[in-house]
């Protein structure tokens, strides 16, 4: 079964004179584990499809099945609930909060979410930060870590709650080649040791084939898809 | 609900500076409201206690209209030996009563031999009158007024020092009966008063035997009755009590009836609740008596509402403090944090977390001032004791203040706080809750 499942989904904002048709009529499957880009210029609809999947936003019209679940017909508490149970969010801007450390950003998600015993949280928090590799830099601050250890964090956040999916949206555009490609590893590693899939857009070509499976999208529309690099 | 808690006292120290400003900024102004509040407290507790204790009682029962026409002092709106006896026995058997007095006010002319003036006169039993007045001993000078003989008077002392009259001199009154003739009768003087603010604060006291014979009043008849309650807080529960009982209704009804001595309804014969409000008896005439609180008798009773008016204006100001100063610093908050209240709705923390978040955080914001104002004022008004600070009152000096924090007004004053600092933060919460994502997210 797909994690993520797509058919004739569109996307119209009509809050404009002109309506813009940012997606036209997707159609996708993503399996579970997989490791997945989608790549596109810029305002091809790579965002918007994203958005799409991660419940932050509604189709116009088609389907969409998301960890099994018809994420069309969810009121806005259903699919943040929904958010919080099956899927994990990285940011191009890292979104940490300044003010927090590592270890207290990781932990954050997991405190508003789940709640639980202090000492498992800070377990959990502790092993997910060791499995990122920061687990020695727990306690510094945003301002204090390196762009490449701040998405690390971010990656960790994301996946400190469990989630079977993580979207990342543009990972690496703010990172340099080199840690753009750490934080691509790190990532597979990830999917690798709890089985979660990654999808993340991205328009950088020195990234891209890093991907198994990678959906090309233009205008919103699906040019290509499913070939692994 | 914990973890919210947690978080929202975490993100208060995000901020620092700016909380420990809008914090302080509500201390203050619990601090102010606490102060005045005690303070004004203590000066209106202050008068209040000693015009009820040095002068009028907690009530005062009359025939109906006497007090309509007090300023002339009638003596044909007396109250009759058995209306009195009557009534000191039901008064006498209530167990909210401490004493009654039993009094004759009328005025006279008095003389020094040399220059005649006129004079507000009470005529009581010392006793009594100290019993249910206790703090009229304070305000004479130059004798016990328990000690108070017959054929003695105690002069006020603005009087007495206008006629350049001295203890133990003799004075003459004489007064008009209630038949139109008059009568004089010579008096020692015993000591003086000293005046106080309002109806009766210039009299001069003599004993109410003297005071019967100088107005040839055959029967042991009064002008009124003036009651002291063993709590002044239950003198409205007594009144109504009273009003019931003595078939008396609400105050300010009818003029007076001008019956003489005796006449009208037996005390407390009317079954409860007849004649309530109406100011009749059971057998439909007019009701008699009058029973008015002493703030129904004293013009202080305006001062006392100012006060009380004040009191609320001060309390208003708090709101607006805590209203403008959480509302302010929470709007900001919600400004300075979009980004990662799109970041909470990204990764599933849901609008009424998000909410909740923030108004925790202004309450929070109005608890901590709040305690912090309390802690500070019980501080303050337990220095302002111990300072032992005076004041005066009209002719009353060195009135000491002593300001009292009681538990019921701490408790509104803080609940107010906290109440507003949430209806506050209600709006800029809403507002955070209400972030779009997508939008959120992408705020610079």
């Amino acid at each position: 079964m797909s994690v993520v499942s797509a058919r004739g989904l569109t996307k119209v904002y009509d809050s404009t004179a002109v309506p813009v048709h940012a997606l036209r009529g997707i159609d996708l499957d993503i399996a579970p584990g997989s490791f997945v880009s989608i790549v596109g210029p810029s305002g091809s609809g790579k965002s918007t499809l994203l958005n799409l999947i991660g419940c932050l936003d509604h189709p116009t019209s088609g389907s969409l099945t998301v960890v099994g679940e018809d994420v069309t017909v969810l009121g806005r508490e259903a699919r943040a609930r929904f958010r919080g149970d099956h899927i994990g969010f990285v940011f191009q801007d890292f979104n940490l909060i300044p003010v927090l450390s590592a270890f207290e950003n990781v932990e954050y998600p997991l405190r508003l979410l789940r709640g639980g015993a202090t000492g498992e949280r800070r377990r959990q928090v502790q092993e997910i930060l060791d499995a990122v590799g920061l687990g020695e830099i727990g306690g510094k601050r945003p301002t204090e870590l390196s762009g490449g250890q701040k998405q690390r964090v971010a990656v960790a956040r994301a996946l400190v709650t469990g989630p079977q999916l993580v979207l990342a949206d543009e990972p690496t555009a703010n990172l340099d080649r080199d840690t753009a490609l750490l934080v691509l590893e790190l990532m597979k590693k990830m999917r690798d040791e709890f089985g979660t899939t990654f999808l993340f857009s991205t328009h950088d070509p020195r990234v891209v084939h890093e991907a198994e499976q990678i959906f090309t999208i233009e205008d919103g529309l699906l040019r290509s898809g499913g070939g692994a690099s | 609900m914990m973890a919210l808690l947690a978080i929202a006292a975490r993100n208060l120290l995000r901020y620092q500076r700016r909380t420990v400003l809008t914090a302080s900024l509500i201390t203050l102004g619990v601090l102010a409201v606490l102060l005045f509040v005690s303070v004004a407290g203590s000066f209106r507790g202050m008068m209040i206690g000693q015009i009820t204790d040095a002068m009028l009682g907690h009530l005062q029962i009359h025939h109906r209209g006497y007090v309509e026409s007090t300023e002339n002092m009638p003596l044909h709106l007396n109250l009759g030996p058995d209306q009195v006896q009557a009534l000191t026995a039901r008064l006498t058997t209530m167990p909210e009563v401490e004493a009654v007095s039993a009094r004759i006010k009328f005025g006279a002319m008095l003389s020094n031999f040399t220059e005649t003036t006129s004079i507000r006169l009470t005529a009581m039993d010392p006793e009594q009158e100290l019993a249910t007045v206790p703090l009229l001993g304070g305000r004479v000078q130059g004798t016990d007024p328990r000690q108070l003989a017959r054929g003695e008077i105690l002069l006020p002392d603005v009087l007495a020092r206008g006629l350049k009259i001295n203890p133990k001199d003799t004075v003459v009154l004489v007064a008009t009966n209630r038949d139109g003739s008059v009568n004089g009768q010579t008096f020692l003087v015993a000591g003086f008063v000293e005046g106080l603010s309002g109806p009766g604060g210039r009299d001069g006291y003599l004993h109410l035997a003297d005071a019967r014979e100088l107005l040839r009043l055959e029967q042991a008849e009064i002008t009124e009755i003036a009651v002291r309650l063993k709590r002044p807080e239950h003198t409205d529960r007594v009144v109504g009590q009273l009003r019931l009982a003595l078939g008396a209704g609400k105050q300010g009804q009818g003029a007076g009836q001008g019956q003489g001595p005796g006449a009208g309804a037996g005390v407390g014969s009317g079954p409860a609740g007849a004649g309530a409000g109406s100011g009749a008896t059971p057998d439909g005439k007019p009701a008699p008596l009058e029973v008015h609180t002493w703030d129904q008798l004293s013009p202080f009773s305006t001062i006392a509402k100012m006060i009380d008016l004040l009191t609320l204006f001060v309390q208003i100001m708090l709101v607006s403090i805590v209203l403008i100063s959480v509302m302010n610093v929470m709007m900001m908050a919600v400004y300075e944090r979009v980004r990662e209240i799109g970041t909470l709705a990204a990764i599933g923390v849901r609008p009424r977390s998000i909410l909740l978040l923030f108004l925790l955080e202004g309450l929070l914001l109005g608890v901590i001032g709040a305690v912090a104002g309390v802690l500070l004022s019980y501080g303050v008004v337990g220095v302002l004791d111990l300072a032992d600070l005076t004041f005066s009152f009209g002719r009353q000096e060195g009135l000491l203040l002593t300001p009292v924090l009681d538990a019921a007004t701490v408790a509104m004053v803080g609940l107010a706080v906290v109440l507003v600092s949430a209806l506050a933060s209600l709006q800029p919460s809403i507002k955070a809750s209400r972030l779009d994502p997508i939008s959120a997210l992408r705020h610079v």
